[in-house]
């Protein structure tokens, strides 16, 4: 036993020494992944074209505009005069929002009446429109407590007013305080990549050999499928560990992103969901005759595995069915894993959950790939 | 159990393979003697590579019984295949490895000691003549040396049997020589050689064969008794224009096959005697006047054309 493992294992070696190419397949393309996801992953919306139509030309109107003016999320590219160059900049894309003050806006203000702001919003991106409107909402926001502040408190003399009983929020957000966005997507861009290249790299493995005849020469010895799979299964697995500390590293160093928890408890939730993630390769290689069907097979299920995770989608959302789907997804557990130990520093006793999943899916699709590799050609 | 002379080394009984609607194998007997060179002759698609696969356990019968060195292949694969070699028509080499490395590999997969496994691959990477290229990787080989790499590999674990699956087939002739030159050394030391080749050539070399067709054995002895069993006579007519010539003596009463070889035509004709005036003048009415008839021996392929030329092509 000991033996045919040991020699599957040395030819494997060999022949990923031999290929000239292979560190660069396995290195490069993870890091350059790394930057470009590190730097292109983020919700943050910076720089919204932004139209603004001001009818009421008063103090109150300027004032508020000069709010959106000061961040740099919104980029006044039009002041407009009427209501048609305002549509015509929406149309042609120049413009996403479009802010429109009424005239009345300060009157109704000096009146304390509810002054309205009509803003229009191109929803053809919802996603850069939904996070702009709750910028928008927060500028108003703040503007509105001052014009409250500035009624109530018009000067500092006479006898006290009113109390005024203000709710004011104090967010304190835990574990990333400043709400950083790349501490969030770098850990799941680590356990993403990860996935798609050990199952990629695994889903051929088998199949080549079938492809170039080597496969129906190994059938004919008297080798046991456990050794041959575990031939093919150990190398992926030790490639996907360096990649993992690869990747990480390039989290770590360039990205900057905190690793507070414990690397034991990381090591041991990258070791199952590699075996998770190996075994799955495994499984769709043995649904594969040729490298052509590996390659549909690859394409067809990676991006579910990706989107179907809660790398940005949040799983809770979604319909039942699909949050079914995401039980047999390793991603999708590694994520809850990688995040906290990389932010949280959470260990065994609250992870434990998690872990056991993975463990349960490397068991079950590692057995399954065992007994579906029956040593027949038919 | 004792080793008697002529101990059965491969015995196939009622063996049959279907893929689909499509009956590969019909229902083969077959017994290969020890030290025997026995051959499996047929057109593509007759069914040799399958019985190949099935003798070499890769392939599970749909029925039938095989005994391999007196191990049962169906019930007891995996032990049969410690007694067995096969190699396939493109044997699968690991090109990114030496010569060196692919022997040593597939020497560990059939569990062969280390030691021994060194010893017995220096020998016979002697015998072949590749001992000065073990170094190389087998994706640099020419098609001759990787067959004989690919039967090294094949002989690593000394087995009792050989399965050789068109094992010549695109190998040059010099090759091709070497090649049987190894086969040969193989059977003086009892190894039993089962081959399916479309060489004819190379059919004749066996110590028996078996006339393959739709997935059925037709004829099975060997190749002196089988082309004694050649019904009718051969005839040998040399001439400049062999085409005409066969076109003089197609259909002609008596002539039951004319096969072009080169610049004779080979005719096979019911009675010598009474046929070869007939033909004669056959040819020379179409104003072929160079035809010289001569009584020849058959080949293998006259023999095999004949036999399994004249019956009707298989019913489904």
């Amino acid at each position: 036993m000991f033996e045919r493992l040991s020699v599957m294992l040395m030819k494997e070696f060999l022949e990923l020494r031999r290929d000239r190419w292979a560190m660069f397949r396995l290195i490069v393309p993870m890091i350059l992944q790394m930057l470009v996801f590190g730097y292109a992953a983020t919700f943050t919306v910076h720089h919204v074209t932004t139209a603004v139509l001001d009818l009421d030309q008063s103090q109150a109107s300027r004032s508020l505009i000069s709010h959106f003016a000061a961040t740099s999320r919104f980029d006044i590219i039009d002041m407009a005069t009427n209501q048609r160059e305002i549509t015509s900049d929406i149309d042609h894309d120049r413009a996403v929002i479009a802010i429109v003050i009424h005239a009345g806006f300060s009157r109704d203000l000096e009146n304390g009446k509810s002054a309205p702001l009509q803003v229009i919003v191109d929803g053809t991106n919802s996603n850069t429109a939904l996070i702009a409107l709750g910028y928008i909402a927060q500028i108003v926001a703040n503007f509105s407590t001052e014009q409250a502040a500035s009624r109530v408190f018009p000067s500092r003399s006479g006898p006290a007013a009113a109390p005024v009983v203000g709710i004011s929020l104090q967010m304190r957000p835990w574990f990333n305080e400043g709400l950083n966005e790349r501490w969030f997507f770098i850990p799941g861009v680590i356990g993403t990549l990860t996935l798609m290249q050990v199952v990629s790299l695994t889903a051929f493995a088998i199949v080549r050999e079938r492809e170039v005849g080597t496969l129906e020469q190994i059938l004919v010895s008297p080798i046991r499928p456990v050794e041959f799979i575990l031939g093919k299964t150990v190398p992926f697995f030790l490639i996907g560990l360096g990649d993992i500390a690869l990747v990480s590293f390039v989290g770590i160093a360039w990205f900057h992103v905190p690793f507070i928890g414990d690397p034991w408890v990381m090591l041991v939730g990258s070791a199952l969901f590699l075996l998770a993630v190996v075994g799955m390769g495994l499984l769709m290689s043995t649904f594969s005759r040729t490298q052509q069907q590996a390659f549909a097979l690859n394409f067809f299920l990676l991006n579910p595995f990706f989107i179907l995770s809660g790398f940005a989608f949040p799983i809770a959302a979604m319909p039942k069915v699909l949050q079914w789907f995401t039980m047999i997804n390793p991603l999708r557990y590694f994520l809850v894993i990688i995040r906290a130990v990389f932010l949280k520093g959470v260990g065994f006793a609250v992870l434990w959950p998690e872990l056991g999943a993975l463990a349960l899916l490397a068991l079950i699709m590692l057995t399954i790939s065992v007994l579906r590799f029956r040593k027949s050609l038919d | 159990m004792m080793a008697e002379v002529n101990e059965i080394a491969v015995r196939v009984h009622g063996l049959s393979k279907s893929f689909g609607s499509v009956r590969a194998v019909r229902d083969i007997d077959l017994a290969v003697a020890q030290g025997e060179i026995f051959g499996l002759v047929g057109p593509d698609g007759a069914g040799k590579t399958t019985i190949m696969r099935m003798l070499a356990a890769v392939l599970r019968p749909d029925a039938g019984e095989i005994l391999v060195d007196g191990v049962d292949v169906v019930a007891e694969a995996e032990r049969a295949k410690l007694h067995l070699s096969y190699m396939p028509q493109r044997f699968g080499l690991y090109e990114d490895l030496t010569i060196a490395e692919n022997i040593f590999f597939y020497g560990a997969l059939f569990g062969v000691p280390r030691g021994e496994r060194i010893a017995r691959s220096q020998e016979l990477l002697e015998a072949a003549g590749l001992l000065p290229f073990r170094r190389r990787l087998a994706g640099q080989l020419s098609g001759g040396m990787k067959q004989k790499l690919g039967l090294i590999c094949a002989l690593i674990h000394t087995p009792r049997v050989l399965l050789l699956d068109e094992p010549t087939t695109g190998v040059d002739p010099v090759s091709r020589r070497d090649f049987w030159a190894i086969l040969y050394n193989l059977r003086e030391g009892g190894v039993t050689i089962v081959l399916s080749t479309a060489y004819m050539d190379e059919a004749e070399r066996c110590s028996r064969l078996a006339l393959l067709h739709g997935g059925e054995i037709r004829h099975c002895d060997t190749p002196q008794h089988l082309k004694a069993a050649m019904p009718g006579a051969l005839l040998a007519i040399a001439s400049a224009h062999p085409r005409d010539v066969r076109e003089a003596v197609s259909g002609k009463p008596g002539v039951l096959g004319a096969l072009l070889m080169g610049d004779r035509v080979h005719v096979r004709v019911d009675d010598a005697e009474r046929r070869i005036p007939e033909l004669r003048a056959a040819i020379a009415d179409q104003g072929i006047a160079d035809a010289v008839i001569t009584p020849a021996e058959p080949g293998i392929e006259d023999v095999f054309v004949a036999l399994l030329g004249e019956e009707k092509p298989h019913e489904p």
